[in-house]
């Protein structure tokens, strides 16, 4: 019976192993860090429009109606990654605000200019404090705002399309109700 | 030679000061006051690198973070409050030293829980007594009696 020790042990092991491995193939990887944002109030804000003469946006209007906020920048090579899927997330009752995070305005704007712009506003945050608010660990990130203004989502890094079709627009659609 | 060893020897010297990663336009005119947040950015880990704190990292977010902290001080924050700032907006993993609760106990007690199971492991290694020799049987006595005569016989 003893000698079956170190096998039990090397068992016990791989299965530990194995079921590590099954759930970060479902998503839960260890770098994440669980934001302590979720339910809770969005932080008061009031972004000035990237576009000179178009109304800024701030927290205020985020009332009555579910918001994606999502952090991006002209510098970031990952939203290049996301961004053709961020029209995948229009007509599902949701505002979509695009927020440039530390970037000139001038930048985000060609950015913008050209890989299209699915963004019903776009705003910009030039030195990050609202990021730091929201606790944003870097670009992209995107949170999901109820209509009562508690974020109740954040995804960490680019929205990809099998996450915006099985977890972003089943969430949208039932906060939106 | 004396010279280039003395000079080796402050090179060496000013390297972690060179890895601090405050930037001088970031520091307060106060010296006391910078002290503190230089303290309080010790304990803070920056999100982006995860095992750096935000004192030491290059990371453009840990740039910021400093700039906040240097800002909560000014506005008469304490150190406690400032460090809670940050806390309320990334939690407790943005401390290089997680508090003690539920979550953290298995990372706290860990390392006494396995020195203890090894120094018991020990214990019991080092009183576990050699098994007593045995009397041969006869047949090993035999055996014995017969290999030494073969032994003298061809002495």
């Amino acid at each position: 019976m003893k000698r079956f020790i170190p096998l039990f042990v090397f068992l016990a092991l791989a299965g530990f192993f194995y079921w590590r491995i099954v759930l970060i193939d479902k998503g839960d990887m260890p770098n994440d860090i669980p934001s302590v944002m979720i339910d809770k109030p969005a932080p008061a804000f009031n972004l000035p429009n990237l576009y000179e003469g178009k109304p800024a946006f701030a927290s205020s209007g985020l009332k009555g109606h579910v918001t994606l906020l999502n952090f991006f920048a002209s510098w970031c090579v990952d939203c290049r990654i996301e961004h053709p899927f961020l029209s995948q997330l229009k007509g599902h009752g949701a505002v979509l605000a695009g927020v440039d995070y530390e970037d000139k305005n001038a930048d985000g704007q060609a950015w913008l200019e050209k890989h299209g712009n699915p963004y019903d506003t776009v705003v910009t945050d030039k030195d990050g404090r609202t990021a730091i608010n929201f606790g944003l660990y870097g670009v992209p990130e995107t949170y999901i705002i109820d209509k009562q203004g508690i974020i109740r989502y954040k995804q960490t890094g680019p929205m990809t399309p099998d996450v915006i079709a099985k977890t972003i627009l089943p969430l949208v659609e039932r906060l939106a109700k | 030679m004396k010279h280039l060893l003395r000079i080796a020897v402050l090179l060496f010297c000013l390297a972690p000061v060179a890895a601090h990663a405050v930037l001088p336009d970031e520091m307060l005119a106060n010296p006391a006051l910078e002290k503190r947040a230089e303290a309080i950015d010790a304990q803070l880990r920056c999100p982006v690198c995860q095992g750096e704190s935000i004192a030491d990292s290059g990371a453009a977010l840990a740039h910021d973070l400093r700039l906040l902290v240097r800002q909560r001080l000014l506005k008469g924050d304490t150190d406690r409050q400032a460090v809670q700032y940050i806390v309320a907006r990334y939690g407790d993993f943005v401390l290089m030293k997680p508090p003690l609760d539920k979550d953290t106990l298995a990372l706290w007690a860990g390392p006494a829980v396995i020195l203890l199971l090894a120094a018991l492991a020990g214990w019991r290694f080092l009183r576990t007594k050699a098994p007593p020799a045995q009397e041969l049987s006869q047949k090993e006595k035999d055996l014995l009696a017969k290999l030494e005569r073969e032994e003298g016989g061809d002495a």
